[in-house]
């Protein structure tokens, strides 16, 4: 479509470098802005756990501890949100799901991940594995601020930020995708930034 | 829940401008004329877009002011001085000019006049945007919910819409509305002068037993602690629907 020039805006120009990093329609922030739909859940370390649930029903578990004591990694990522931000160079601690779904990737093709607060999205079991996501409890090597998902959170930095859940609690393995809570209210089931999958239709 | 989504009409869509209001010293009301619109949800946003005569383009969002059933569609930009897109709208824009933007957006935040009530709306600054058109009368009208309206703000001067929400006071006794003033209040002020706090919302809104649709905006910071406290005072919190704006205090 043509755009419409704006008269006199000329607006604030990134580096080639910088710029060559956000997504389509996406701009730089250095600080970290918080979106979530309701209020922010507080759920005490020794109530926590997380949970790998099977089609079948069968699950895996892990509590607080438990979850300390896996392999951990560190993350060093851009991240963009679906309101338009990006921030670059996250640095974030956690362990990835290639661990805590180890014998369980031949359970379904997509994943429901449920967080407390009633907070659900849904991926593809495929953009999880080979190193592409984590429960992540630390960020910029402190513990996750509650606001921003903590005690811990879903990171999948290659989809819009609304995928990497906060206070994420398990995920659910699918036979089949089915819509979590933003994409009900028509949101992109998949969410690419680079393909600016932002809404239904897109 | 899917029928409550995106309705099928989000597009881009070309406004023009046909009056600007100013506000408050840093807010200013664009109201728009869109032809073919096909209207929103109180409470809902549109994103707006920007390009300058080489191509480039920024897009911020900005809540919609207008309630469902107003004529023109109305956005309210508060001015941030490190903003890249809100000082052109702000200072630069002019009656007459086109604006593009993509919309109506968002789902959640968002309240029908068919929706069970009675409906507590609590505004910190320009968090009362999407709030007043929930608020506008003609809703209200309709719907004969009654509502009760909690307005922070730092200064009398910052108050957005309130000889309008003063009118909707006085005409309406299902609206119930309370300023506070957290950094300077004028001469006789009878309000509220400090942050909201467990006792304020205990006087003003409704009680927990009367399970209130809450709809809390405003930055960051101020609803991660307008929202622990209604929830430490029974509130549900599936029953509290938030929008922010602006980072943590990192």
């Amino acid at each position: 479509m043509v755009n419409i020039i704006s008269r006199g805006f000329r607006g604030r120009r990134q580096n080639p470098e910088t710029a060559r990093r956000l997504p389509p329609g996406q701009y730089l922030t250095e600080r970290f802005p918080v979106l979530s739909a309701g209020p922010t859940p507080h759920t005490p370390l020794a109530a926590w756990d997380f949970s790998i649930v099977a089609p079948d029903g069968h699950s895996r578990q892990w509590n607080w501890e438990g979850f300390q004591a896996l392999p951990r990694e560190t993350i060093t990522t851009d991240i963009h949100c679906v309101t338009r931000w990006s921030k670059l160079d996250t640095v974030w601690e956690g362990v990835s799901l290639d661990t805590l779904l180890d014998g369980f990737v031949e359970d379904g093709q997509f994943i429901m991940a449920f967080c407390d607060g009633g907070y659900t999205t849904n991926l593809p079991l495929a953009d999880v594995l080979g190193g592409k996501a984590w429960i992540s409890d630390t960020y910029d090597g402190q513990p996750l601020d509650p606001e921003h998902g903590g005690p811990a959170r879903l990171l999948v930095p290659h989809l819009y930020f609304w995928k990497s859940a906060k206070w994420v609690r398990g995920l659910r393995l699918m036979r089949q995708d089915e819509p979590g809570f933003w994409e009900n209210y028509g949101y992109h089931m998949y969410g690419d930034p680079w393909r600016e999958q932002r809404y239904r239709g897109n | 829940m899917a029928g409550t989504a995106l309705p099928g009409q989000l597009k881009w869509w070309t406004g023009e401008v046909t009056e600007i209001v100013r506000e408050t010293p840093t807010a200013t009301s664009l109201i728009l004329k869109v032809p073919d619109w096909l209207g929103h949800r109180a409470g809902q946003h549109v994103d707006v877009r920007l390009t300058a005569e080489d191509g480039y383009q920024a897009v911020r969002s900005y809540s919609i002011a207008s309630a469902p059933d107003d004529e023109q569609l109305m956005l309210t930009i508060e001015r941030l001085d490190d903003g890249e897109v809100s000082p052109y709208l702000v200072d630069d824009v002019l009656p007459g000019n086109p604006l593009e933007f993509l919309g109506p957006i968002g789902g959640y935040f968002a309240w029908d006049a068919e929706m069970v009530g009675p409906l507590l709306l609590i505004a910190g600054g320009s968090g009362v945007v999407p709030l007043r058109a929930m608020a506008r009368p003609r809703a209200l009208t309709n719907s004969g919910v009654p509502t009760r309206f909690l307005y922070s703000a730092r200064t009398a001067d910052a108050l957005i819409y309130r000889a309008e929400l003063d009118a909707l006071a006085q005409s309406d006794e299902r609206f119930e509305l309370t300023y506070t003033l957290t950094r300077a209040q004028p001469p006789g002020w009878t309000g509220y002068a400090r942050r909201v706090d467990a006792e304020m919302l205990r006087e003003v809104a409704w009680p927990p037993e009367d399970d209130p649709a809450i709809y809390l905006c405003g930055p960051t910071t101020f609803v991660e602690v307008v929202a622990g406290q209604l929830v430490a005072l029974g509130h549900n919190p599936a029953r509290i629907r938030i929008e922010r704006f602006g980072p943590t205090g990192v």
